[in-house]
């Protein structure tokens, strides 16, 4: 098969992903690190290699508002942000999904201030993760061009009608260059039908929307969006399998398990950290250690299920967060410990709270974490929250 | 644009008898909800309506019942400008042709939290029109001051005691602000005279791009004024000079309403409980601030 690789970043990765699925309104505020995408998408624009609208908000709070204004009349649309940005938008988030707007935004995963940091790790989405978005963690840039194809075929189907959200973690993915295939348009325009909904305002059938409702139906509606994220799971393995068969890659829908079959000890991860532990558990393997390594894809809807099969299987899980919920725990161990609760077999569990503000988490460190899993599995460690590789004094 | 000649006069004889804007919980006597319904008849059935959290949208879309009778829709507070412009491109991405998008704010949604979208709005020269109508305080959550809440007004976060008369500051200058923008059609009008809102909003309608109106509506609520005084106190408004009718097109400014005489700022003041409680050099201050805008404008917009 003839294919077109092109080596890019993971921004114009994300980009071309966006162009390919042609949205008719794009509405974007610049912020480092997601920057290029929006440029990429500007100079499409402008050659007229797109037909979309590129609209210059003076705001990521108006990029939202025109995004859903877009969406409310039936149009397709993307935004892209990160960090303070997407923090700023965080009102518009909960009434686009709120509002059932299927607008799929790119976030470049970035810290937030205070301290200012431009760099990379999950503060800025996890912080969202209530927001009522569907939100899918990238490892790669061929990952990121692939999942705007389906970002957009989750969102917009019928049962789901809730905005995704698309994360390429800051600099790590979005500023390194990688080989990607540009899938062809013709095979994506059959793969992605134009966007219809019932949900929008028209001259043939006038409407209302984004209304007021009372206690007596406000539970109703709210119950009502949380099936619909939960009916995104289905859609997310459908929309894998049919992916696979027209383009040839899959993405394991909501986890990808690596190396787990006889796992003991798994580390879980998002993002593109996982590449990393990839690497390690491959080292340990060959010294005949029996790790693994759970990527999560989705913390939107949450891979329960996945993370309950492998709980059952394995004898100690660790996560790592680029986050911290601070006075609690990493955001992704509180998600994957409460799937875990739900098993009878006892599971050791730990933390391991890095990267933060961009720090690179390195093979050395990883390797550090399977090791500190071991020991408690002989009772030698507690389960706890650890900071790794603090560069200062604690008396923990 | 089109010029004024090119555009028929709205009058009541050529004013449609539908109604876009009825069965809604507003106030009696709501000046805000007598905006909306006239406006709306000149812009018609192809029209999209977004507004901000604020009176109308709480009084209008309360599900399931649903006070606009063409395509409406809620935007958040700090949005409506920006919703706007995203359904006039959103619209016109799709291909549809021959339609209008307007936006209904109050002061607060457009002088305060809404301002920053709608400067984005103007800039980008959207093909939205945008009314804010002015009822000089945030009324939807109890009277509270906004930027466009004049000098001696006791709301409910400016209270008048011994210490302060209310409100300490002047009305922010909203439409001269709009104006900078260099916006290709602004205009001042009043539900007091509604037959000038009607034609300015037609005239708003036939313009391409962004376009603006600042229309201001009594609110007997807010005010303490009877209900069924509020268009007549919305036109004492404009007689005594507080309010002003003016228009911003092709670059230049023109003073719509230019009176020999003012009629009795005393009068209108104490009309209202909202005013009830200022002295004689309050309204001094008043008058003073009034007589220098209306020398500025006599000067520089005749």
């Amino acid at each position: 098969m003839k294919t077109n690789k092109i080596f890019i970043s993971g921004d114009e990765a994300a980009a071309y992903g966006v162009k390919l699925c042609r949205p008719h309104v794009i509405a974007a505020y610049p912020i480092t690190p997601q920057t290029i995408t929006v440029e990429r998408l500007s100079e499409m624009v402008e050659k007229g290699e797109m037909d979309g609208e590129y609209m210059h908000v003076e705001s990521e709070h108006s990029a939202i508002s025109v995004c859903m204004g877009a969406s409310s009349v039936g149009a397709r649309t993307f935004t892209a942000s990160s960090s303070q940005g997407l923090l700023y938008m965080a009102e518009g988030l909960h009434y686009a999904s709120g509002g059932r707007y299927p607008i799929v935004m790119m976030n470049a995963n970035r810290s937030v201030a205070l301290p200012w940091s431009i760099y990379g790790d999950h503060r800025d989405s996890l912080s969202l993760l209530d927001c009522g978005w569907i939100q899918v963690y990238v490892e790669d840039a061929q990952e990121a061009l692939d999942m705007m194809i389906q970002a957009y075929r989750i969102a917009e189907h019928k049962d789901v009608l809730t905005p995704m959200m698309v994360n390429l973690d800051g600099f790590i993915l979005t500023h390194t260059y990688e080989l990607v295939e540009i899938p062809d348009q013709q095979k994506v325009d059959e793969f992605l039908p134009a966007f219809v909904t019932p949900n929008k305002m028209s001259f043939e059938e006038p409407k209302n929307l984004a209304f007021s409702s009372k206690p007596d139906d406000n539970t109703e509606f709210k119950y009502q969006q949380n099936q619909a994220v939960l009916k995104s799971i289905d859609v997310i393995k459908e929309v894998d399998q049919e992916f696979e068969a027209t383009f040839g890659r899959k993405y394991h829908d909501m986890v990808e398990e690596y190396r787990c079959e006889d796992a003991e000890v798994v580390l879980v991860a998002i993002g593109s950290v996982c590449g990393t532990v990839r690497v390690v558990v491959d080292k340990l393997r060959e010294e005949g250690m029996k790790v693994g390594l759970l990527k999560i894809r989705f913390m939107r809807p949450f891979p329960e299920q996945e993370v309950k099969d492998l709980a059952k299987r394995v004898k100690a899980i660790g996560v790592i967060d680029k986050d911290i919920s601070f006075g609690y725990e990493g955001t992704v161990y509180t998600n994957v410990n409460s799937a875990i609760s739900k098993v009878e077999n006892y599971v050791y569990k730990s933390n391991f709270i890095g990267g933060l503000g961009g720090r690179d988490i390195t093979k050395a460190e990883i390797e550090d974490m399977f090791h500190k899993l071991y020991a408690g599995l002989d009772k030698s460690r507690e389960e706890k929250v650890e900071f790794f590789s603090l560069n200062v004094e604690t008396n923990e | 644009m089109n010029k004024v000649l090119d555009i028929p006069r709205v009058n009541a004889k050529n004013m449609t008898d539908k109604e876009f804007f009825y069965g809604h919980k507003a106030c009696a006597g709501c000046g805000g909800s007598i905006a909306v319904r006239l406006a709306l008849k000149v812009l018609g059935e192809r029209t999209y309506t977004a507004l901000p959290a604020g009176c109308m949208s709480a009084v209008g879309f309360i599900f399931p019942q649903m006070a606009f009778n063409s395509n409406a829709i809620i935007t958040t507070f700090p949005g409506a400008a920006s919703m706007a412009s995203g359904i006039a491109m959103g619209a016109k991405a799709l291909g549809q042709k021959d339609f209008k998008t307007v936006v209904f704010a109050g002061d607060g949604g457009t002088a305060d939290i809404g301002f920053q979208a709608l400067s984005g709005m103007i800039d980008r020269n959207d093909d939205v029109l945008y009314i804010c109508y002015d009822n000089e305080a945030y009324m939807n959550t109890g009277i509270q001051k906004s930027g466009l809440t004049p000098y001696g007004t006791q709301t409910t976060t400016t209270p008048a005691g011994k210490n302060l008369p209310g409100t300490l500051t002047h009305k922010k200058n909203l439409f001269e602000i709009i104006a900078a923008h260099d916006i290709a059609y602004a205009a001042t009008a009043s539900i007091g005279y509604p037959q000038d809102y009607l034609n300015k909003v037609n005239k708003a309608k036939h313009t391409k791009g962004a376009s603006f109106i600042h229309v201001y509506a009594s609110c007997p609520t807010g005010w303490g004024t009877p209900t069924e005084t509020s268009v007549e106190i919305a036109k004492d408004a404009v007689d005594c000079g507080l309010i002003f009718l003016a228009e911003y097109e092709d670059g230049e400014f023109k003073l719509n309403r230019n009176p020999k005489e003012f009629a009795s700022i005393p009068d209108y003041l104490k009309k209202q409980a909202r005013f009830k409680h200022l002295s004689d050099q309050d309204i001094e201050i008043i008058t003073e601030h009034r007589d220098k805008k209306w020398s500025r404008m006599r000067k520089h917009w005749l």
